[in-house]
This record gives structure tokens, sequence and C-alpha cells, in this order.
């Protein structure tokens, strides 16, 4: 088999890999790029914890292919933070102990991402049902959502600090 | 030392967990991330059959392809003679456990390893899994509880004969054993009963459902030296169960603890290293191992179906003057459900006077069940608190009044024998009944159920360490698997005893090598037990810390005090010294004696018993059958919250699990004995839409035997939720599930049979 | 005298029948031994698949456990966790 070569931006760097014909985006991810951030949970979409976000669009990147990269700006959990700023979804998830394993944390915060990108102002309805795409077995949401909700006030100035 | 009673500066708060910003930031290595040089892709065969004898396996052909490097069966493991144990947090058998990691002879359910193979891509592992050539001879299959009881039914185990019974049983069966637990006298119990409610109910297997899949990396070296890294909540119980399996010295094998992505009891035991390493050994590279989510549902074992029957005997006024219960669980292909627990806990909240349970642990083709969260007892209290809920009912009575009514107290004498010694069930009752979700009415349309629960909790063997290091930083190190943010409950007990803020203690977990024997993180145990030896280990530092002082100021060591982090002079009589802080002491520890540090080896006994009750109002849709959680409130004690937000994150999160096993989770299979749903998709857990806001209330009633008074808090919160949802069906609609899940087509056909439309 | 309870047919399998007994050891570690000579098989059963509640607290494997003239002793199974 012969690999495909890629030309993309993967959280704003030029990025060029190789990779093979049937290999997914996230497999890419993790074992051609060393990008471990984004998980395997069940590698047919139904878990998101491979949340990525593909010209700006929320996407399982188990369910997209390595060479469908070409051209496209991806954003995984890597490229949320600034440097050692990180973002503020991701500081409300620690403020309110939004995690406990963490494994799922990585989809969660890129789904909200996007999510607050698309809508600024969500009620907790729409929130959830944003999310319901993205599975968490230790939380139960509670604490996720408030995270959610409080990261959606901040970002729109509307917390007083 | 105490600190029940102390002003606390840091236990209690809830400041940010030192391991937070890897996990945000997709930082944090789990198994499955790390690499080694050279590595080579793992995957293991396994059994498309329920039941069947391995006549042959033929890997040749799998061995020439190229790329393949080594390809290992059951005949590449030492055959381990019967051993009992207790294996990670349930009774096991060294031996049946090494069949369950590879088969030998037979295949048990579907799923089972057989063989496995390393090669240098996954995708080429796949391939020359396709060609190893297993012939099999498919044997009949048994699966639900009552049917593998059957007198015909399939026998998995040719030298599997009931324990427990009299005479000696003599025919192999699929009932491995029978247990029972008696109070006082239960025929006089019933003929004293004014009123009698029975129920029958019925569970299926749920799985544990962690979002990360078992995954490993194992490399064995030239020399013998044997390093893996595993997502575990047991890197010491990998070691041991690792070298065991193999026939090779503990000594001989590391194991770092990854991080792991959820457990709930399912990674208290292995599937994957002792296969790893075995690879790792043939090939001479490091080998990974991660199973994909298929393999988890149909490899790992998920918890017992069961069927348990109830009968309640009380007086009119609620007294309850006698308990039945039979119960039987399923263990999955090898012998060790937690039957004993199932027939410990359903009574376990009630003074009862004249009690009478039956256990059956029984084999059948599934996959071995493993522990999940306060195992048995979430199966028992389904059906236990659905019955009470029926009693209050018949008695007219408000089911917290019946619940409080019999109640467990200090000096309960528990139907299995022990008396209940500092409990907190009544003060749970009693945030209930003040709670606004309690008072107020039930919205026109909803139902509202009640459900309340027991956990033992455990202690168990912890090691920790607290070392000061040169710049007056802590540094506190255990063995325990971190799942839930025990890393920021231990440094806050750490930085309280040595008065410093929680910012200033690192916490870290230590490998096999670094640290002494640290029993799993399981049966809610670490802020017990491993918050035991790290508060008792930060006491050492102190107290050196104070002979530090002394030498430096030459004045005795008794007068020396500790507080807020530094050294004080007693009084005024020993002296008018400048205080001097950990920074300070920690530059002269050189010239005062050495490193600053202290270990703590413990076996924590004692653990605290919780206690849990459930409100659960619901709405149900006619036309689909579906339930919807409208409002959740869970009550607990928790002794004492250390850190407070994520002991209420232990209580949603246990709820969440509850309410999945109470309308959607259940393994379906068809009738080839093989699972249907082994996906996300069709094994339903809720998510976020599914869910409303769940508040936890802490209650907290000191664990005296804690330094800080706190309790395990993991495992109570799944325990009453199914009962809970069930009571809230039943009052929106009239209408008793005894069976779960209740998912829509169920209650659909309930509802269709009530208004006789079946 | 300390009162051992064995709560459960498991054990009493080795006593048989008998729920209820009188010991004279002073710890746990005693007990076990006493027990295995008076009920062969029951005392090694205790060190590998049972606990033990003194006084309500219970403990899985506590050799120097003190046993007072009036504890109250109950053997259980062993609890494990999730």
């Amino acid at each position: 088999m012969s690999k495909h070569h890629v030309t993309t931006t993967i959280n704003g760097e030029p990025t060029e890999y190789l990779c093979e014909t049937q290999q997914t985006m996230l497999d890419t991810l993790r074992d051609v790029l060393g990008l471990t951030g984004s998980k395997e949970g069940c590698a047919s979409g139904d878990c998101g914890a491979c949340s990525i976000i593909v010209d700006g669009r929320l996407v399982c990147s188990c369910l997209m292919l390595g060479v469908e990269a070409e051209g496209k700006a991806i954003t995984t959990i890597e490229g949320i933070a600034e440097g050692d700023k990180l973002h503020p979804v991701q500081q409300k998830f620690l403020e309110h102990a939004a995690l406990q394993c963490g494994f799922c944390t990585p989809g969660f915060i890129v789904a909200t991402k996007a999510l607050l990108d698309e809508n600024p102002n969500p009620t907790e309805t729409e929130a959830r049902y944003w999310l319901a795409g993205n599975l968490c077995r230790c939380t139960g949401y509670d604490k996720i959502i408030r995270a959610v909700m409080d990261a959606a006030a901040e970002m729109r100035g509307e917390t007083v600090r | 030392m105490n600190y029940i009673v102390s002003d606390l500066k840091v236990v209690g708060t809830r400041p940010v967990r030192p391991d937070g910003v890897d996990k945000v930031t997709g930082r944090a290595v789990f198994a499955a991330d790390t690499r080694g040089a050279g590595m080579l892709w793992g995957k293991i065969l396994r059994s498309p059959h329920a039941h069947a004898r391995i006549v042959s396996i033929d890997t040749s052909k799998a061995a020439a392809l190229p790329g393949v490097k080594a390809v290992v069966t059951g005949a590449d493991f030492p055959d381990i003679p019967s051993e009992e144990a207790f294996v990670g947090e349930g009774p096991m058998n060294f031996r049946d456990l090494s069949r369950n990691v590879m088969a030998r002879g037979k295949v048990l359910y579907e799923g089972h390893a057989l063989a496995a193979v390393a090669a240098s891509t996954q995708a080429i592992c796949d391939q020359a899994l396709d060609l190893i050539d297993v012939q099999y001879e498919v044997l009949p299959f048994v699966i639900e509880v009552e049917a593998a009881m059957a007198p015909d039914a399939p026998v998995l185990h040719d030298d599997l004969f009931t324990s427990g019974v009299e005479p000696k049983a003599t025919k192999a069966s699929n009932i491995a054993k029978v247990v029972t637990f008696k109070k006082g006298d239960i025929e006089a119990g019933f003929k004293d009963a004014e009123v009698i409610v029975e129920g029958r109910y019925t569970t299926e297997p749920v799985h544990q459902a962690y979002i990360e899949p078992h995954a490993c990396l194992a490399t064995y070296a030239p020399d013998g030296q044997i390093t893996i890294h595993a997502s575990s909540q047991g890197h010491f119980m990998i070691r041991a169960y690792t070298a065991k399996l193999l026939g090779i010295d503990m000594a001989n094998i590391r194991v770092n603890p990854a991080e792991i992505g959820g457990g709930f009891g399912g990674k208290t035991l292995i599937y994957l290293e002792p296969v790893a390493v075995a690879l790792s050994k043939k090939t001479g590279r490091p080998v990974k191992i991660q199973m994909t989510r298929e393999e988890v549902f149909r490899g790992s074992g998920p918890t017992s179906g069961a069927t348990v029957e109830v009968k309640i005997g009380a007086k009119k006024d609620g007294t309850i003057v006698a308990a039945q219960q039979v119960l039987k669980f399923q263990a999955g292909a090898f012998p060790g459900s937690p039957i004993n627990p199932g027939c410990m806990c359903g009574f376990a909240m009630y003074d009862l006077p004249n009690v009478d349970v039956v256990g059956y642990d029984v084999v059948s083709n599934r996959p071995k069940v493993a522990a999940y969260r306060a195992p048995g007892a979430p199966i028992t209290s389904f059906a236990v608190e659905s019955l009470m809920d029926d009693l209050a009912r018949k008695l007219e009575m408000d089911p917290l009044v019946l619940r409080q009514k019999n109640a467990a107290k200090n000096g309960t004498k528990t139907h299995y024998g022990p008396t209940h010694v500092n409990i907190g069930f009544e003060q749970v009752l009693a945030a209930v009944e003040s709670h606004p979700h309690w008072k107020t009415p039930v919205k026109p349309g909803q139902g509202r159920g009640l459900a309340t629960g027991f956990w033992f909790n455990i202690g168990g063997e912890s090691t920790a360490q607290v070392h000061v290091n040169e710049d007056g930083s802590i540094t506190a190190a255990t063995g325990s698997p971190d799942i839930g943010g025990s890393r920021a409950s231990i440094g806050m007990m750490v930085a309280e005893v040595l008065g410093v803020p929680a910012e200033r203690v690192r916490t870290v977990v230590a490998d096999t090598a670094s640290i002494g024997f640290t029993h799993v993180t399981g049966g809610s145990r670490v802020t017990f037990a491993t918050g035991m030896a790290a508060t008792q280990a930060a006491e050492k530092v102190v107290d050196e810390l104070k002979k530090r002082a002394a030498m430096i100021w030459e004045i005795p060591v008794e007068a020396v005090d500790w507080h807020e982090g530094m050294a004080f002079p007693a009084g005024s009589n020993a002296g008018a010294f400048e205080p001097l802080d950990l920074a300070a002491l920690a530059l002269k520890a050189a010239r005062t004696g050495g490193p600053i540090n202290a270990e703590v080896a413990l076996n924590a006994q004692g653990a605290g018993a919780g206690f849990g009750a459930h409100i659960c109002d619901v709405s149900v849709d006619r036309e689909t059958g579906q339930v919807t959680i409208e409002r959740y409130t869970a009550v607990q004690d928790v002794g004492k919250a250390i850190h407070p937000s994520y002991v209420e994150g232990q209580i949603q999160g246990g709820a969440a699990q509850g309410i999945g096993w109470a309308l959607n989770e259940e393994y379906i299979y068809n009738s080839k004995g093989q699972l249907e749903n082994p996906g996300f998709l069709d094994y339903r857990c809720p998510v976020a839409s599914d869910l409303p806001l769940i508040e936890a209330v802490l209650v907290e009633v000191p664990n005296p035997r804690h330094p800080f008074g706190a309790r395990g808090v993991g495992e109570v919160p799944i325990v009453p939720p199914m009962a809970a949802v069930a009571n809230a069906i039943r009052d929106a609609i009239g209408i008793r599930m005894p069976s779960l899940p209740m998912s829509p087509p169920k209650v659909r056909k309930a509802l269709d049979l009530a208004n006789g439309d079946d | 005298m300390p009162k051992v309870v064995i709560s459960g047919n498991v054990g009493q399998r080795f006593t048989g029948g008998l729920a209820e007994f009188e010991v004279a050891a002073t710890t746990f570690r005693r007990l076990v031994l006493e027990l295995e000579q008076r009920f062969p098989g029951l005392g090694q059963q205790v060190e590998e698949g049972m606990a033990v509640a003194i006084d309500g607290e219970i403990y899985q494997d506590a050799y120097a456990a003190v046993l007072r003239p009036d504890s109250e002793i109950v053997l259980i199974p062993k609890i494990g966790g999730g």
C-alpha cells in the first residue's frame, strides 16, 4: 500500500504528513502526528471523545479519513489554549470541577468551543442537545453544563469577577 | 491525630485540581497515548461462539503474513492451578482469571479471547487474525440465570459442584454456590405480620461503560525486566496478576500508572497485560494493545443480570416484622458474582427482627462479571426499594415515613451480623424531609419516587510519602491511581496538616518501583485509606520539621509549635525567635539531618459505611413510553467532604449511571448467544440531553476512624436510582415496572397491558 | 469471653451449623488460630475469604485487632467494591 501525502493546517500550523488510505483522521492525529489529545472511545462516531473542528464544523475525527484533511483548517484540543493562556471554556471546566477522569474532556472542550462559536448565548437545553454527542460516564453532565453556561456568560462579557 | 472539630483552612474548600490543566489541554497521558521505540501493535482473536470446544488452532498462516512478528494462544501461557482469591474487587480463582485472559480448551462466551498477534500496524493485525484457523465444536449455550440453573441446562464446567449445600453436590452444575443469611425466625415473623407484599424483579447485564477502552503498552527487555504502562484502577494489581498468570517474578515487573479514563470497578482486574508481555517477549519489542469499543463490550466484564424475589411483612403501623429475599445472580463464564453483597445490602438500611436471604451464584455463557460500583447492591436495592414503595402504598403511608419508622441507627443489628456503628442514615432521611424537592408538590402529569441505599466502603493497604523539596514546596506521592480527583483531596489533607495553601502541594501517583504497595482505587477507599496514610505522613513531616527548628534554635523540641506552615517557639520562655517557614527549614535540611520526608504504610480498617436517599420526579410520554427525568436530588452521608466539588461529582456520576441502568442500558443477545449491541449507539448510556441538573446534598456525619471524618462516597450513589426511577414511574402512570431496563418499548407494553389492549 | 457470631451458611459449614459461640482469643490473629483448631478449615476460610466486624467496624485483615471480653465479633464474607 502506498501512502498519501496530505497538506493541511492544524491549529494554525501548516502541516504535511503521509497517511494510509483507510487511516482515519483520529488515527492520523494520534499515531502519525503524535497529537494524542483527541481520544478513541468508540471509533464509530458515538462518543465524541475524538471531536475536532474542521473548517469551523464540529466533526468526529474517527468518522473522517486522514486524506480528507487536504486543504482544510483543523482545530484539535491541542490548539484551544493560546500558549499557556487557557481558553475560558478550559478555565471554567477547571473551576467547576467539570471533569473527573478527564478522558472525555478534550472532546467536550472542542465541542463546547464549536457551540459557542456558533451560538454565544445558548440556553441550558440548547447546550445539552449540542453536547448530546459527547458521552461522559463520570460526571452525570451537571458540572459540565454549569461550566459551559458560565464560560458562555464570561465570553459574552457578562460575568462579574 | 484527629481534625474532625478543627477550624479547617484547606479541607472543605474547592481548589482547582493539580492535574487539571493537563486534562483540559489534552496533555494528560493515558495508556493508549504511550509509545515505545520500535513498537508493535497487538490484537486479540475472540470467539464468535457463546460456548464451544476448541478442537484446534492453526496459527501458521497468520504467522507467515508479512509484518506479523508473533502469535500466541493459550498454549503459550502456564496452566495455572486452581487457587481461590479475592481478585481486584471480587471473588475469583486465578485459574479462571488465566483462562478468561486466554481461553484454554473451551471458549465460554462470545468475545472470549483465544489467540493474539503482534504486527507492525493495526491493519496487519486485523488481517492476521482473519488468517488464524480455529476449529470449534459448537456446544449448546445458556445465558439467562434461571435457565442456567435448570437441571437440564448446558453445563459450562464439568468440575464445578455447587458449594454451600447439604448433602454435598455430586453432579456438575452451573450453580457455583448458595449463600444464606438469617436472623430471627422468619416464619414466626410472617405469622405476626398484618400486611404482606411480594415482588419478583429482573435485571439485565449492564456494563460500566467507561469511555476509555482498556489499553496497555508492555516491554520485555532482554534481561527479563518488564515495563508496563497501563490504564487501570491498580498498578500493583496489574503487577501481581501479570506475574501470577505468566509464572514470573513480580520483582521483574514495573508498572507505570497511566491516567485512567474511568473504571467503576471494571478495571480492577486484568485482560491485556499478560498477553502484551507474552507478545513482547516473543518479539523483543514493545507491544501496545488497546481494545476497540466492541471488544470492551464483548470481551470485558459487565455486571450480573439477575432475578430477585422479595417478600416483606409489616404491622399496620408500618413496623416491618419479616423480610425475605431470594437472589439469583449471573457470574458470567466463571464463578464469582457479587452475590454476597447482594444478599447483605438490600435490607442493610433497616432494623428488622426476622430476615431470611438466600443467594445463588450462577455461571452462564456471557463475559465474566467484573465489579461495577457497589457490586450487587444496586440490583438488590432495586428489588427491595420497589417493594418498600408498594408496601407504603398498601399501608397508605408516606414512603419517607415508612423508611424512617424502620431506619437502621447506631446499635441496629444487621441481618448479616454486625451492629451498625457511626452511621448517618437517619440524618440522610431528615435531610430528605426538609429538602425543597421533597416539600414541593409533584407537578401535574409527573410522578415522584424515593429510594434509599447502602454500601460498606472498604479500607485496605495504602502507602503515602510526603517530601519537603529544597525550596520548601511539598510533594505528596501515593500509589492510588486518580480516577476522580483524588490527587486534589490527598494534596488538600497534606496541606491542611502542614498549614500551607493547597497550591503548595504537588500530588503524584508513583509507579510500583517507587512507592510501597497500595490496594486498588476502588471500593470507595482512596480518600479514606490513602488519605489516612498521607495525613499521617504529613504529621510525621511536621514532627521532623519541629525537630529541625529545635536544633536551629537550640531548644527542646517540646518547645516548638507548628502552625500556618511555620515553626514557632512555644512561648516567650522558649526564646524570642523569628518563626521558620518551610522554605527556611528546607534550606537548612542538609545541616540539620538530611532530607525531610516521611512515608507511611498502613492497612486502614473501620471504613465508615455510607447511606443515600434519592428523590426522582419523572414524566412519562404515554405515546412513546419514554421516561424523562424532570428533577433529581441525591442525598448522601459523606462523613466529611474533603473537596466538596469532587464529592458532588461522585454522587452525580453514580446517579447518572443508575438512571441509565434504570431506563435504557442492557445487553441484548441474539438466538446464537451473540451480543447485538456492542457499541454506544445501541448500548444506550445517558447523554447530556437525557438528564437535568442533579442536586447532590452532602450530609456530614463524621467517621471517627478517618482523621478528617471522611467516608467513602463513590459507590453509594449508584444504589438508589433504579428504584427511585421505578417508584416515580409507578407514581406517574400507576404501573409497577419490575423489570429493568424500563425502556420505551417495555413501558409502552406495560401501558397497553394496563389498558387491556394486549 | 468474646462471642463470635457467624452470619450465613459459608462459615457455619465448618461449625456444623453452630452460629454463635465463645472464644478465648484476645486478638484477631489468635482468633483465627483458635477457630482453625476448633473447626478445621474455618480459620483458613476466615483468612482467605472473610472479613470480621468487631463491634460493628469491619476489618478485612488485621491480626493485631484487639478483641475485648465484651466485643461483638461477626464473621462476614469479604467485601470488595467497584
